[in-house]
């Protein structure tokens, strides 16, 4: 239960980053050069030697990674901010856009010792389909912002995995930040996740947005076993309404199992009902 | 190995680490600060909880060196906090420990309870604590124990 060695730095800056991801001479052809930030899933990871890296570098100090700011219509969300500040949302320098969604969704990831370290890009980049962000950014079709040698790139967060745990960031790069939509006072949300104990990873996620100013009406279904499956138009969501075409998503996405399919359509029930009885 | 300065319970304190090191191998190993237990390794029993930088954080998953020159709290370093003394007191009569080793995590967690949420309700005292695994008292002496805090301190004159 004791991590095997790997050598650890700590940087200042994104380019000081970006350096210490290369490989360098001496390094073994397998090394694995690993950015981490609160260690929060890596940790455990590292200390059951499922991941043994050569080497880790550290973003969590760099001040550009924990920048919150807003452009016009999105907000970008530094990759190191950790979940605490977007549950504490102003108070913590993280506005909240979203009439209440990311502050509380961050409010019930793990366990608040958690989530003063764990960040929302390690929980991105980790990519592990149980974790609460990775359907969220999926249900808000949020944009993933990606520093590498060659500068920034951009990619929707529907192109940014292509599996569980297997992201489109190459080697030698790093997600920078996460930029989410500014919802209007029309908003509406849902989400809805089960869990067999308080801030266990979930079983089922259930997510529904609707914010007639921008013309949105999207649902996603998140699975433990494979990543989150949306549905996005206004008539396709309101159709989920119906158990029968749900379990046509459930088909979808492969979860055959009678009881998980049970949960699936638990999480969304529970979410339109939030929806019905919110006050507009 | 690495030298790494921490500032522990208000001291200075510099040791070499193996950058491998957990912050909660450094304290009881480097430190000699045997108060933080470790159970699981993994994060999910809370029995390493320490404050950093004032927030509880979970010292079995976070690396020494990510705390290189920041601020610890570990349960020895809250001998003149009025809070915990209350938290003491409190554990002691409502029988909220048996065997004690989930206490260091247990007190921590009360404390951020107590200072965060001071306006808690026995449900939301049992979410908040969802992190900390006891497997000698069933909780309810130790949801007894921070109601009684938190009573207390919402009875107490304004200050």
């Amino acid at each position: 239960m004791k991590a095997a060695p790997f050598a650890y730095d700590a940087c200042d800056s994104t380019t000081q980053a970006l350096a210490l991801l290369q490989p360098r001479a001496g390094d073994a052809d397998d090394a694995l050069l690993l950015p981490c930030s609160g260690t929060q899933s890596l940790g455990p990871m590292l200390n059951l030697r499922l991941s043994r890296p050569a080497r880790l570098v550290d973003l969590s100090r760099i001040p550009a990674l924990n920048a919150v700011t807003r452009q016009g219509g999105r907000l970008r969300i530094g990759a190191a901010v950790t979940h605490a500040r977007i549950e504490d949302g102003d108070a913590a320098g993280v506005p909240d856009v979203t009439r209440g969604l990311l502050p509380q969704v961050a409010a019930h990831i793990a366990y608040r010792a958690v989530r003063n370290r764990g960040t929302v890009g390690g929980s991105l980049a980790h990519g592990d389909p149980a974790g609460d962000w990775v359907s969220v950014m999926t249900l808000l079709d949020a944009q993933l912002l990606i520093a590498g040698p060659s500068g920034e790139r951009r990619v929707a967060s529907s192109g940014f995995y292509a599996g569980p745990y297997t992201t489109a960031l190459q080697a030698g790069e790093i997600l920078a930040a996460v930029e989410v939509p500014v919802f209007s006072d029309r908003a509406r949300w849902a989400y809805r996740k089960l869990c067999r104990k308080p801030g266990e990873l979930a079983d089922a996620i259930a997510g529904l947005w609707f914010d007639p100013a921008l013309g949105v009406a999207r649902a996603v279904l998140g699975a433990p076993d494979g990543m989150p499956h949306t549905v996005s138009g206004e008539a396709a969501v309101q159709a989920l309404r119906d158990p029968v075409a749900v379990g046509l998503q459930l088909d979808a996405l492969h979860i055959t199992d009678p009881v998980q399919r049970g949960w699936h359509q638990a999480m969304l029930r529970r979410a339109w009902l939030d929806i019905d009885t919110a006050s507009p | 190995m690495t030298p790494i300065t921490l500032h522990v319970n208000g001291r200075t304190l510099r040791a070499d680490s193996e950058d491998r090191t957990s912050l909660a191998d450094h304290l009881r190993e480097q430190l000699g600060l045997t108060g933080t237990h470790i159970g699981c390794e993994h994060g999910v029993c809370g029995a390493c909880t320490v404050q950093l930088d004032g927030a509880p954080v979970r010292a079995c998953i976070t690396l020494a060196a990510a705390c290189q020159g920041r601020a610890l709290r570990t349960v020895e370093g809250f001998a003149d906090d009025p809070l915990m003394a209350q938290l003491r007191a409190a554990f002691s009569a409502e029988h909220a420990l048996q065997c004690g080793y989930c206490t260091p995590g247990m007190l921590i967690t009360a404390h951020d309870i107590a200072t965060r949420l001071p306006q808690a309700d026995e449900e939301l005292i049992r979410l908040e604590l969802a992190g900390n695994l006891c497997r000698c008292t069933g909780y309810r002496g130790i949801v007894r124990a921070i109601q009684r805090v938190l009573a207390e301190r919402l009875s107490l004159p304004t200050r």
